[in-house]
């Protein structure tokens, strides 16, 4: 891939608008044209985004399942192993496997497993936290985290090519386009 | 003309009803007042927190928060040295300010997840602009509320093994059949999963201090704790799922942490405590002490750093209609022990009902009632409801009355239970108040750091409400 561009040190070239529904008009075009390797960035989730970047689903949700289910295993695992095994105790000659009473914390575990997992589910498959990244390089894109938005595509991707692109990012009508050096 | 006639007077039937429509609409105040851009919103929030000035007010509030922190910094100490005795604990009364204190403190919390997680699912927007200050009110309500059961055992340090499940060499493990345990998993739950729905809220804010921020050191601060956000639609879809899985978890988590609180009672075999309204009581109750905390809050809030085109009329009205609602189930929830305690037929639970009523310690009970089933009837007016400074007063008497519930709940069962013989009163010391006041003093100086470092309103989702209030005007048929 290296040998398509030209200056090695591009990461990518980025597109900036000023209104949401500009940067998903111009995110659905740039799939249609056959972009692939791109990222849209935006100061707001928009939901239609990722239809336009053809992104697939996360898997977090079943990730959050496992951890819920891992608590609840575990946490009733702790109440029985303890209450029946390592340190039986006769209350009122209740059988040891009282098992409605390790309902509360088991219930609690279950509830911790799937908070954590979301937790450090999220930021795991998001690769953060990420000390540096090349869109930082671009100095309009300050206001990525108040009221612009941004289309990259990055040098990466099979149809780039820093005159064309750059050429079909201008089309789009936006703000301005800028390199983002690596 | 025959034809005519009727599809006229259906026409005008319409337009009646559109009047009518809209004159509804008209006295619904908006969830933001108009006119307002991302950067609007951003500047006017992130402005509060990267100004180099501080208004004298902020040092004034959080200097007397410090002194009052300052006073429990003493109590603990002193409580640490001597030994619980310096409470007004007894035989009977075995727990009073501590587990009063502890109830009190944690349902505060719980509006805050409420308007966090519960308005989220039900897709309230008008939770967008109070969410972050609540949420952190719970955080700082639960560390207030912790200290007291782990004081309570007098040897703090000690407590991890009678408290926390650890392989130890004495071979030692809870006895996870006790109420108690399923209270500290409960908090402990409770407080980590707020505090990670909270930091995960925060990190895009983050990003944006980041960026707007003109000292290096603010810069490289608000750059760590961003995680190195960029907003990227991989992150953001990401995010979204994330944040609504922590909501959809915290919905019966918060409901499950009241039930368990209650359970601490509800368990036990003594009048007063031994009921199976207890959970859904407390749950009630909890939300309407909570969002008293809230109102208390927000008002001076809003006035001071004026945010009133972010925490509008509409959020007070609506909170106030929220405590009226849980608090005609607590209401509700006095009546029923009322109620039983006289249909039940059993002598200890009608004297433990008269003895509230009746007894030493009547006169607390009365002033709950007056407050808690009285005094709220006045939410029903609009009148009331438009009142800022009457709505501070009565959420402040709220926190009254439901910490003077905790007081009756807990003292009137305990002082005179099955044994007149083992009958005695019970009342506070200096030291009891000193701790009490004193986790105030925490819960404000940790708000007040708060309001200072970080945004009380959630930024990125105050842009989104902007966008979703551009797209309501330009949407055609809208009446």
């Amino acid at each position: 891939m290296a040998h398509d561009a030209p200056t090695p040190t591009l990461y990518g070239l980025m597109a900036e608008f000023d209104q949401p529904k500009a940067l998903v008009a111009a995110a659905d075009k740039a799939r249609l044209a056959g972009y692939r390797n791109m990222d849209a960035y935006s100061p707001i989730p928009i939901e239609e985004l990722g239809e336009a970047l053809g992104l697939r689903r996360t898997r977090l949700p079943i990730l959050v399942f496992l951890g819920g289910l891992f608590g609840c295993l575990g946490g009733f695992g702790l109440a029985y192993w303890t209450q029946v095994f390592a340190y039986p105790m006769n209350v009122g000659a209740r059988p040891y496997n009282s098992w409605p009473q390790f309902i509360p914390v088991t219930f609690e575990t279950t509830v911790l497993g799937a908070a954590l997992t979301a937790f450090i589910g999220m930021w795991a498959l998001n690769r953060l936290p990420q000390p540096y990244h090349p869109v930082f390089n671009v100095p309009e894109f300050a206001r990525a985290s108040t009221d612009r938005f941004f289309l990259c595509i990055e040098a990466t991707d099979a149809r780039f090519d820093p005159r064309s692109t750059r050429q079909f990012l201008e089309g789009l009508h936006p703000v301005g386009v800028s390199e983002v050096a690596l | 003309m025959a034809n005519e006639h009727p599809q006229h007077r259906i026409g005008a039937k319409q337009d009646a009803r559109a009047e009518q429509v809209n004159a509804l609409l008209a006295r619904t105040p908006p969830v933001i007042a108009p006119g307002h851009t991302f950067d609007s919103v951003t500047e006017t929030i992130s402005h509060t927190v990267l100004s180099k000035k501080t208004p004298l007010g902020w040092f004034l509030g959080f200097g007397i928060a410090f002194a009052l922190l300052m006073v429990l910094n003493m109590t603990i100490g002193k409580l640490l040295l001597t030994g619980i005795g310096i409470w007004g604990n007894n035989v009977p009364v075995g727990w009073a300010f501590d587990i009063i204190n502890f109830v009190w403190w944690i349902g505060i919390g719980h509006a805050g997840t409420l308007i966090s997680a519960i308005l989220l699912l039900f897709r309230q927007q008008w939770r967008t602009s109070i969410n972050r200050f609540a949420e952190a009110m719970t955080l700082f309500a639960v560390a207030c509320a912790a200290m007291f059961p782990l004081l309570h055992t007098g040897r703090p340090w000690l407590a991890a093994y009678w408290l926390f499940p650890y392989p130890n060499t004495m071979g030692l493990w809870p006895q996870f059949r006790s109420p108690l345990i399923w209270d500290v998993f409960a908090v402990s739950t409770y407080g980590t999963v707020s505090a990670l729905f909270w930091f995960t809220g925060l990190v895009p804010d983050m990003a944006t201090l980041r960026d707007r921020a003109k000292s290096r050191a603010a810069q490289v601060i608000y750059g760590m704790l961003s995680l190195g956000w960029r907003g990227s639609a991989r992150h953001w879809q990401r995010y979204e799922m994330a944040y609504l899985l922590l909501a959809g978890i915290s919905t019966p988590l918060v409901l499950s942490v009241h039930s368990v609180v209650s359970f601490d009672f509800a368990v036990s075999v003594l009048p007063g405590w031994h009921a199976t309204i207890f959970p859904p009581y407390f749950v009630a109750g909890a939300i309407y002490s909570g969002f008293a905390m809230v109102m208390t809050l927000a008002i001076p809030l809003r006035k001071f750093y004026g945010m009133e085109d972010f925490i509008t009329m509409r959020h007070i009205h609506n909170m106030t209609k929220v405590m009226l609602a849980t608090g005609m189930i607590v209401a509700y929830g006095y009546a029923n022990e009322a109620f039983f305690a006289w249909f039940a037929g059993n002598p200890y639970e009608s004297y433990m009902m008269y003895n509230r009523m009746t007894g030493p310690y009547a006169v607390f009970y009365w002033s709950l009632i007056a407050i808690n089933a009285v005094m709220i009837q006045l939410f029903w007016f609009r009148k009331v409801r438009d009142n800022i400074a009457l709505l501070f007063i009565l959420s402040l008497f709220v926190n009254v009355g439901m910490w003077l519930e905790r007081f009756i709940i807990i003292v009137t069962s305990l002082h005179r239970d099955f044994l007149p013989s083992s009958w005695d009163m019970y009342a506070p010391t200096r030291w009891d108040f000193g701790m009490f006041v004193g986790t105030i003093g925490l819960f404000l100086a940790l708000f007040f750091l708060f309001i200072r470092f970080l945004p009380a309103i959630a930024m990125f989702e105050m842009r989104t409400l902007v966008e979703e209030e551009t797209h309501e005007l330009e949407r055609p048929g809208m009446v």
